[in-house]
């Protein structure tokens, strides 16, 4: 079951871009136009204008020239909305998969290396998983102020338990290997074995998992916001903008169409990232799936 | 064969339980003040402390756990702030429309993802599997909302502001019960099913893939094979079903996936089912009704996750736990 071989370090190797590239072309796909998108978060919204200037003359106007995107009911221009629109994804995406990486992390060593704490710990995250994401964000979401920070928290919370398990199950899995015991018949301590020879094990996993927690959570984000759940409607973000469309969708789709076309974009580099990284990184994993 | 089942059913409580304290202590631990935040952003402080009262927030925390789980083992999960009707019956009165909409979303996703999985298993690294594979990456990173608003572009729209487009028009409005008929029935969720399916499809049509694929190698594939059998005897008694149990485990995860995308689906389509009802008690804040709506989701999830868990002693004999 646990081929030792598969887990001793590869030689090393001169780097060429290029061959980097045809070896791994979905890492790369993925990783370049999740690169373009961040530019377009950092540096796009100074060269746009204000997302929320509303224009009532220009009502509803296809893309053109002027506009490149069209404008939604309120006259607003839909291309700088969906620049800015992109910040949010990017942000609640990027910061959910970390915290939730930290947190996935911490709880899964735990839970690994310490099994007193496993029952409790996995009993919890079991019924958490029991509850459906979106759910589990709208409940928080009913009882507090809407924000950004909210539903980052909000989304966090379904996510770890997804973390906890891979975490876990690779730790339980290393536990059990020789120079593990033999490290613990030698004395090392609990902190620097986990330190020192657990916790490695656990990143390629742990990295591949985050891609995918990042990109289900930029897609939970756009349901919030689409929902009315999610940030608040002065801070455009993908799925409110769609939100906002769909009383006159019928006379102007591309006030959704568009924007939902940059959500999907976004969530399939991410995905290829992962994907990619995983056959590259996890290949005991790219082999079952 | 009883024991096992008992013993997974068993195994559904401590979860259930899990569920339930996570909604009861949310309320109670929840950032700020949850009372005044739900009575509203005009609200007086006779208000507040109605709405307080109303969700006995007032008494001491043990009492009022005590109360609500009493309560919720006789099927009572409280009253709506707002229209002061029982939970129960408010969630009881939406189910037809969810379970119609879930169970023929789940019918359309398994009719084609897994033959096409199954195909793209046996044409691998064909075009067909290309095809199939680029469908599945592209309908994974789908968002349901955007998916529905394309076919109602499609299906609604076109046809009915051009003259020259093809397709016909279909219903991309409300909810048709079975008793005004079956075909109207059925019309009214052809899209919502479609949309609600893709993300399900894409997932259950690549691990069939991948499950067909390990299955493909053995040699006992190898000898139905030479001692002359039918391809499709072949491919669908010997391979597709040893490769069943990770095709099952997934159809389970992704019940998940499913139930999360009813509530966008329901309020894209204007499906008036528990999702409408999630969102309207989101929008006014009606936390006996959220509460009620999440007991309920998880239930439903756990309980498909029992059934998938005694299939796999149907679907592979040495499996005992």
């Amino acid at each position: 079951m646990v081929a030792i071989a598969d887990d001793l370090p590869l030689p090393p190797r001169r780097f060429s871009l290029g061959t980097a590239i045809r070896r791994n072309p979905t890492i790369a796909f993925g990783g370049i136009l999740l690169l373009l998108l961040l530019t377009v978060a950092i540096f796009g919204p100074s060269f746009v204008g204000d997302p929320l200037k509303i224009a009532p003359v220009n009502r509803l106007r296809p893309p053109s020239e002027r506009w490149w995107f069209g404008t939604d009911q309120f006259g607003r221009d839909l291309f700088t909305r969906t620049v800015y629109g992109s910040r949010v994804s990017l942000i609640v995406g990027l910061s959910v998969a970390a915290f939730s990486s930290l947190l996935g992390l911490a709880l899964g060593l735990a839970c690994g290396y310490f099994r007193r704490v496993d029952g409790i710990v996995m009993r919890i995250m079991d019924g958490l998983m029991a509850i459906p994401s979106i759910l589990l964000a709208i409940a928080l979401i009913t009882l507090t102020r809407p924000s950004l920070f909210i539903v980052i928290v909000a989304i966090v919370i379904p996510e770890v338990p997804r973390i906890v398990r891979v975490v876990r199950a690779v730790v339980l899995s290393i536990r059990s290997q020789p120079y593990i015991e033999s490290a613990i018949a030698g004395g090392t301590r609990n902190a620097k074995l986990l330190w020192r020879h657990v916790l490695p094990n656990t990143l390629a996993p742990l990295i591949v998992q985050s891609t995918y927690v990042c990109a289900s959570a930029m897609l939970v984000e756009a349901g919030l916001s689409f929902l009315g759940a999610g940030v608040p409607p002065e801070v455009p973000s993908w799925g409110n903008i769609i939100a906002q469309g769909r009383t006159f969708f019928q006379i102007a789709p591309w006030s959704i169409l568009i924007p939902g076309g940059f959500l999907a974009l976004t969530v399939l580099a991410v995905n290829l990232l992962g994907d990619g990284l995983r056959d590259r990184l996890d290949p005991r994993l790219a082999r079952r799936l | 064969m009883t024991a096992y089942i008992v013993r997974r059913l068993f195994a559904t409580l401590p979860v259930m339980a899990v569920v339930a304290l996570f909604v009861f202590f949310l309320l109670r631990f929840a950032p700020g003040d949850p009372a005044a935040i739900i009575a509203g952003d005009d609200a007086t402080a006779e208000s507040i402390a109605a709405v307080r009262a109303k969700l006995g927030l007032d008494r001491p925390v043990v009492e009022q756990f005590l109360l609500w789980l009493w309560g919720l083992m006789q099927g009572d999960m409280g009253v709506s702030i707002f229209s002061n009707l029982p939970v129960t019956r408010l969630i009881a009165q939406r189910l037809e429309p969810t379970v119609a909409l879930t169970l023929s979303t789940l019918f359309v996703a398994l009719a084609l993802a897994i033959p096409a999985g199954v195909l793209a298993a046996w044409k691998a690294r064909k075009l067909v599997d290309r095809i199939v594979m680029g469908f599945a990456v592209l309908g994974f990173a789908m968002p349901v909302f955007v998916l529905a608003y394309i076919l109602v572009y499609i299906f609604a729209v076109l046809p009915m502001r051009t003259d020259w487009w093809p397709l016909p028009g279909l219903p991309v409005q409300g909810y048709r019960p079975i008793a005004e008929g079956l075909w109207p029935f059925v019309e009214s969720l052809i899209l919502p099913s479609v949309a609600l399916g893709i993300t399900y499809m894409a997932l259950i049509a690549r691990i069939t893939r991948a499950s067909m694929l390990e299955v493909l190698q053995q040699d006992y594939i190898r000898t139905a094979n030479a001692k002359g059998l039918a391809t499709d005897r072949v491919l669908l008694l010997h391979a597709l079903k040893n490769a069943a149990v990770p095709i099952v485990t997934v159809i389970g995860i992704g019940i998940a996936l499913l139930i999360s995308g009813v509530v966008i689906t329901e309020t894209v389509f204007n499906i008036p089912g528990l999702g409408r009802l999630t969102v309207d008690a989101v929008l006014k804040r009606d936390y006996p009704i959220v509460q009620g709506l999440i007991l309920v989701f998880a239930a439903a999830k756990v309980l498909v996750n029992l059934l998938i868990d005694i299939s796999y002693a149907f679907l592979d004999p040495r499996i005992r736990y």
